[in-house]
């Protein structure tokens, strides 16, 4: 969808603000929120691709006014809801900031099987287990071959950024064959097919001002592009 | 535009955090995480202790050292840097440094004449196995925004001022490959030891914002 998540190319956001020394968390609630998020990632109802379509779905001034972790809340709450695990009665008095009653001290919460649990994090964390797939699909395009890429506007989830749409390119860098975010988002499959980083040049996307010998790379699938005649 | 919140400056408030345990009043987004984990947890859905063990393991195991141990190693082993711009996924693995978030891995040689510099535009992308998680910059409209229409101004913010003659190269991580510069080495330091030259190594210069600077000589000419 074209969405305010795809702020690629726009202006007016001011300039960037490093901050010295940053801490890894910037507060009690942003290292309980990421740990959430991936603790419930692991009980595996939800894959990556539909983690950040969610995300994407915020309303657009609600995403631009609200930081990361609370993308990552926004996102958790409604798969939590849309998968089942949660009420939506539940996930409203989570959004009231009340507190679920604990068990009495003799009947403490169990922790169900197939929660992720303290031990396991090394491999949740260490996991080598991605988005590339052995299927041998052929591959659609060539490196060195240019290529456009698509001018579509899909209303679901896509990663292909609206800047480089209808824009011609050279394919840099053949992946191999990966997981199609588009369909993977929307419970359609995982259509495998080839992931190529694509070479404009910072003046077929930005024109004639921009720098003669820039390149911008962008990592499209095939369904992305389109052979140019 | 900050993704800081003015009550979150510095340290946190609240009964969430035992280090600050005065009573300042909690912030809808602090009740709410704090509500969710409480029903998740009742439900049985998460074991507190595993959030903790993956914060700390963030917090104090994954970071940026990993990947300037890779950037010290390629600067003075030819034969590796070799292997780690051939394979990146595959060199990156017998050290112990793949794993989510930086399952396929690219990395990119920053030379006389190419400079690279990594963003994700779309989300907040970023090789976690080697960097650690994301500085907020990183990822917030800014920088997202401009890194691919304006590079050049971007790295002035963070003083970098390239030559004319060197070429940028911008790399949006649209999709799941992760990408790590290889900085430059700087001139004057072919005699430091691998470890001193990862000391030397920020995580800026293997996103590709900064430069790694040789350390001022020391009084004396002694380094």
């Amino acid at each position: 969808m074209n969405g305010a998540h795809d702020v690629g190319g726009m202006h007016g956001f001011g300039p960037v603000e490093p901050e010295a020394d940053e801490p890894v968390f910037h507060a009690a609630w942003e290292r309980r929120a990421f740990g959430l998020t991936l603790a419930m990632g692991a009980w595996r109802r939800w894959n990556l691709d539909m983690s950040r379509s969610i995300r994407e779905q915020m309303p657009p001034a609600e995403y631009l006014a609200t930081t990361y972790y609370e993308h990552w809340m926004f996102g958790l709450e409604r798969l939590l809801v849309d998968k089942g695990l949660v009420s939506p009665d539940e996930i409203e008095r989570v959004r009231r900031g009340e507190l679920t009653p604990p068990g009495s001290p003799d009947a403490p919460a169990k922790v169900q099987d197939g929660a992720l649990r303290a031990e396991a994090v090394s491999r949740v964390v260490g996991g080598r287990k991605g988005a590339r797939l052995d299927d041998p699909v052929p591959a659609q395009f060539r490196v060195g071959q240019t290529v456009r890429a698509r001018n579509v506007h899909p209303l679901g989830h896509t990663r292909l950024p609206r800047y480089c749409r209808g824009r011609c390119g050279v394919v840099a860098i053949d992946h191999g064959v990966f997981i199609f975010p588009d369909t993977h988002a929307a419970g359609l499959g995982q259509k495998p097919q080839h992931v190529y980083s694509v070479q404009f040049t910072a003046r077929e996307l930005w024109g004639p001002d921009a720098p003669e010998r820039d390149r911008v790379c962008v990592d499209l699938w095939d369904d992305y592009l389109e052979a140019v005649p | 535009m900050s993704e800081h919140h003015h009550d979150d400056h510095g340290h946190d408030h609240g009964i969430d955090d035992p280090d600050h345990p005065h009573n300042a009043p909690l912030s809808d987004v602090q009740l709410r995480v704090r509500a969710l984990e409480s029903l998740l947890t009742e439900k049985g859905l998460v074991d507190p202790a595993a959030l903790d063990a993956l914060v700390e393991t963030y917090e104090t195991r994954i970071g940026p050292r990993n990947g300037a141990q890779v950037v010290a190693r390629a600067w003075t082993d030819p034969a590796f840097k070799q292997r780690l711009l051939g394979d990146a996924t595959g060199t990156l693995a017998e050290l112990g440094f793949l794993g989510r978030q930086g399952e396929d891995m690219v990395v990119l040689e920053n030379t006389e004449t190419v400079h690279n510099l990594v963003v994700c535009t779309l989300c907040s992308c970023y090789p976690w196995p080697v960097l650690g998680l994301p500085p907020v910059w990183y990822k917030s409209a800014p920088y997202r925004s401009r890194a691919v229409i304006d590079p050049r101004g971007v790295l002035r913010e963070f003083g970098v001022q390239l030559p004319d003659d060197v070429d940028v190269r911008v790399w949006d991580s649209t999709a799941e490959l992760r990408y790590l510069v290889l900085p430059r080495r700087p001139a004057g330091t072919e005699h430091l030891t691998c470890d001193e030259l990862a000391a030397l190594v920020t995580r800026d210069a293997m996103i590709g914002t900064a430069v790694v600077r040789a350390p001022e000589a020391a009084p004396g000419g002694a380094r």
